[in-house]
């Protein structure tokens, strides 16, 4: 199998959100797709009580020699894809550096914090300046809003992974994903991630 | 189908750690693997379970990891290779028949997998096993990457053969539960019959009876046993050195940390000055390969977590072979180059190693950390764990926790494992007073009921799981009785291991093959041993509430209250709301309520946000999972909820 060649390596992809958003479901699609082109993937994932509610992160390393450290450096990472917005944030303060792309959900869900009063979630215009000033590039899709319409929340993840691929930076295509999810999942769930995965890419201009 | 038994020999697949150690068990032959839940060890004995059906190979979720210990041990004096799994602290559980088993000896191949968690990310301890196999005289293994997690599994069976004692594999959270590419091996035709000899010479290891008697011979056979392990790991595959032939300093790692190191030395460009021996072997070590590549640099550096193991190890073989190889001076935990607490990352290695090689190193330009910082405060909340939308654990300990108010005699809750641990933090309301071990909560308030001696009259109350009750709460909970303490007992019944991902327990009617089983009601054994009984749906608060109430008044000795409720991440109950819940934004008054916000500001689900222009509270369509308990903590009956179509 001839490797699909990288623009560096390791490239190093931080997927990011809140427990239950479906995280960990979509580093592995990823991370299976990138496989299947011959590439060597090492991921990096907490779960357990990570999951109840908190920020959650899945690292990964995608190289064409070897196997690399699960948790990436500090300031290495070279795309970020948040599900949630001020995840963004949080993961670029110790990720990021001036050439980090970011691939941003714009739904927010509050924390517990925000919800009992004890403080605020920023208004999304000024996140999204943050996000801008602290990365080379960033996109801003309303993921959860396109999978509220084809039915459930979580094809958000699916969109999100749509639409890193039309970004170009990774070598992942649309058949790899089909092949990828017609091994992971129900038959009758293909068509729905499909159309997720296509919507998604259809977001990125 | 999956891939542990369609994946063909040579071919190259994206394992998790955990799967990848499944797969080296099923190459190596194994015919029983057991074990108890819990992060980050499930998936192995999970992605066992899964194939039990279609392969000869038998697993079980045992009540806990002694049992699980026992069980394998029985599979291995039988003529079975046998896999024995579980978390860190399910060693301590294990320790005591581990330590006999250790001088009694094995047949068949017998491995332990435990899998510790550096940093407890999902622990409530960072304690290590590695301890234990230096304890109780065991050969240490540890994976330094996935392909090794699969590999090292079917070295570690056959030199469990060799030795006929158990081996111990230890693997950490990030190689169970990191994933990376693995190319398989061959999976054999199994053919092993079980048979227990017993009738032989006393004496004979392979015919007679499996005793740790008399102990003076079989610790001297159990030394020589070691002795015999450590000529395998002069020669192991798993340790190997790369760098330099005369660094200007050695680095001495093992599992992760291997990766974390080499990503160090590459981060710094320091491949010309540093040289970096991974070890495989980690107890006992290997003397002569030691000596060897510790003659070769007079500055050591070790890497491991969590506290000093590898380093202590390796400083008293340093001492042994001062003559040798000179003196050396020491870099690790000790010397407080690395951190002794929490789990490392290339971060942290990168640290240790410019300080001690004087490389200046800065990852990010510091402005641009100094703007993200500002970034990260103005406009990033913390997102503090709480339980899930439509947890029955947030009604729960509602419920307790405004029961014991209304009490009013300062009662309190002796906390247990599980996700109910939460119930520590404000988004349970704080509700938990102790939290320790497994079955710890229910012992604590045993002790606590008998102290009405000493003028002590504050009510003492327990909680644990479904999962918990069968795994430790039982003994507890049968002295107790007996005692005559005077507690509550509250079992938060989800019919599940819910934090780990739904596996099976005594209590329910399915095993961990998926094949129907007795299941033991957890109620109808705590009347059999003499406990008061009630059950009820944590969901509806006010009866739960009243019943809270009048056992905490009851002083006739153990009451035990069974709040049943399924989890809401359960397979059978995710995704299907209940109820439709809306707020009527006319009947809420929000910060005018007497109520001031009750719902948002004190209890708290994720589902129910606060609308900042509007100022009443609104559902989250995309968070709420329709439990509709909300809907009786409203005051006003603002929070309306319908029967879900």
């Amino acid at each position: 199998m001839e490797k699909a060649t990288l623009l560096c390596d390791p490239y190093n992809v931080i997927i990011t959100g809140v427990g239950g958003q479906g995280n960990v479901m979509a580093s592995r699609v990823l991370g299976n797709m990138l496989s299947v082109k011959g590439l060597q993937v090492t991921i990096g994932e907490t779960f357990g009580a990570s999951q109840r509610g908190g920020s959650v992160m899945s690292h990964l390393r995608i190289s064409a020699a070897s196997t690399w450290s699960p948790q990436i450096p500090e300031g290495r990472a070279h795309m970020v894809v948040a599900l949630e917005p001020i995840e963004a944030l949080r993961v670029l303060m110790v990720y990021g550096n001036p050439k980090t792309k970011v691939l941003c959900n714009t739904r927010a869900i509050q924390p517990i914090s925000v919800i009992c009063g004890d403080s605020d979630y920023p208004s999304l215009d000024f996140l999204k300046q943050r996000i801008l000033e602290l990365s080379e590039h960033a996109w801003f899709v309303d993921a959860t809003d396109a999978a509220l319409k084809l039915g459930n929340p979580i094809y958000g993840n699916i969109m999100m992974i749509g639409a890193l691929a039309a970004i170009g930076d990774l070598p992942m295509e649309r058949e790899d994903f089909k092949t990828v999810i017609s091994k992971t999942m129900a038959p009758e769930k293909t068509e729905a991630n499909l159309c997720a995965y296509d919507t998604g890419a259809q977001m990125i201009h | 189908m999956s891939v542990l038994l369609e994946g063909k020999s040579g071919t190259r697949h994206l394992l998790m750690g955990n799967e990848a150690i499944a797969r080296g068990a099923l190459e190596a032959g194994v015919s029983v693997a057991a074990g108890y839940p819990g992060t980050p060890s499930s998936e192995i004995i999970e992605s066992l379970a899964k194939v039990s059906g279609e392969s000869k190979l038998y697993v079980e979720w045992s009540v806990n990891e002694k049992v699980a210990m026992e069980v394998t041990a029985a599979a291995s004096f039988a003529g079975l290779r046998s896999l024995c799994v579980m978390k860190q602290n399910g060693v301590n559980v294990a320790s005591d028949f581990l330590l006999h088993l250790a001088g009694s000896g094995t047949r068949a191949g017998m491995v332990i997998v435990p899998c510790d968690d550096p940093g407890a990310l999902s622990s409530a301890n960072e304690g290590e096993s590695r301890h234990f196999a230096r304890l109780v005289e065991i050969p240490l293994l540890e994976p330094g990457d996935f392909q090794e997690a699969k590999d090292m599994i079917k070295w570690a069976f056959e030199l469990s053969e060799e030795i006929r004692n158990p081996v111990m594999v230890r693997s950490v959270t990030r190689l169970s539960h990191a994933s990376g590419n693995v190319t398989l091996g061959e999976l054999p035709a199994l053919s092993a019959k079980a048979y227990f000899k017993h009738d032989g010479p006393p004496m004979d290891p392979m015919t007679g009876v499996i005793l740790s008697y008399p102990v003076a011979l079989k610790h001297t056979r159990q030394q020589e046993k070691l002795r015999q392990a450590v000529m395998w790991f002069e020669q192991s595959p798993f340790n190997a050195y790369s760098g330099p032939q005369h660094p200007e300093l050695l680095m001495i790692t093992s599992s992760a940390c291997f990766l974390y190191s080499k990503e160090a030395i590459s981060l710094l460009g320091a491949q010309g000055r540093v040289g970096l021996l991974k070890l495989g072997t980690t107890w006992p070590l290997p003397p002569e390969l030691m000596k060897k590549y510790l003659a070769c640099s007079e500055k050591i550096l070790v890497v491991e977590e969590v506290i000093s193991f590898l380093e202590d190890e390796v400083k008293i073989l340093a001492a042994d072979l001062a003559p040798k190889i000179g003196s050396k001076t020491f870099f690790g935990k000790k010397d407080g180059s690395l951190p002794a607490v929490g789990e490392l990352n290339p971060d942290r290695v990168v640290a240790a190693l410019a300080t001690i090689l004087g490389i200046d190193y800065q990852a990010v330009p510091k402005i641009y950390i100094q703007r993200a910082g500002e970034a990260v405060s103005a406009a990033a909340p913390g997102r503090d764990l709480t339980f899930c939308p439509g947890c029955p654990h947030r009604a729960s300990f509602w419920s307790i926790h405004t029961a014991l108010q209304m009490d009013n005699r300062q009662g309190f809750v002796c906390g247990d494992i599980g996700c109910y641990s939460l119930a520590m933090l404000p988004s349970g309301y704080s509700t938990l007073k102790t939290l320790h071990s497994m079955g710890s909560g229910i012992g604590l308030a045993s002790g606590f009921g008998k102290l009405g001696k000493f003028g002590m009259d504050q009510p003492a109350v327990a909680v644990c799981g479904d999962s918990t009750f069968f795994h430790a709460v039982l003994p507890a909970l049968v002295n107790a009785v007996h005692q005559k303490s005077n507690i509550t007992l509250i079992v938060l019944d989800n019919s599940g291991t819910a934090m780990t991902g739904f596996q099976p327990h005594p209590g329910l009617t399915v095993n961990a093959a998926g094949h129907s089983a007795p299941g033991i009601d957890i109620a109808g054994l705590c009347e059999a041993i003499g406990a008061g009984v009630t059950v009820c749906d944590p969901f509806d608060l006010q009866q739960t509430q009243q019943t809270l109430l009048e056992l905490l008044e009851d002083e006739s000795g153990v009451k035990v209250l069974v709040l049943k409720q399924i989890c809401a991440l359960s397979p059978e109950k995710k995704a299907k709301k209940m109820y439709e819940v809306t707020v009527d934004e006319i009947v809420c008054l929000g910060e005018n309520c007497g109520c001031n916000r009750l719902c948002t500001r004190v209890f708290k689900c994720p589902g129910l946000n606060w609308d900042t222009d509007k100022r009443v509270s609104r559902i989250d369509e995309v968070i709420c999972a329709g439990c509709g308990v909300c809907a009786s903590i409203c005051p006003v009956g603002a929070i309306g909820k319908k029967e879900a179509a």
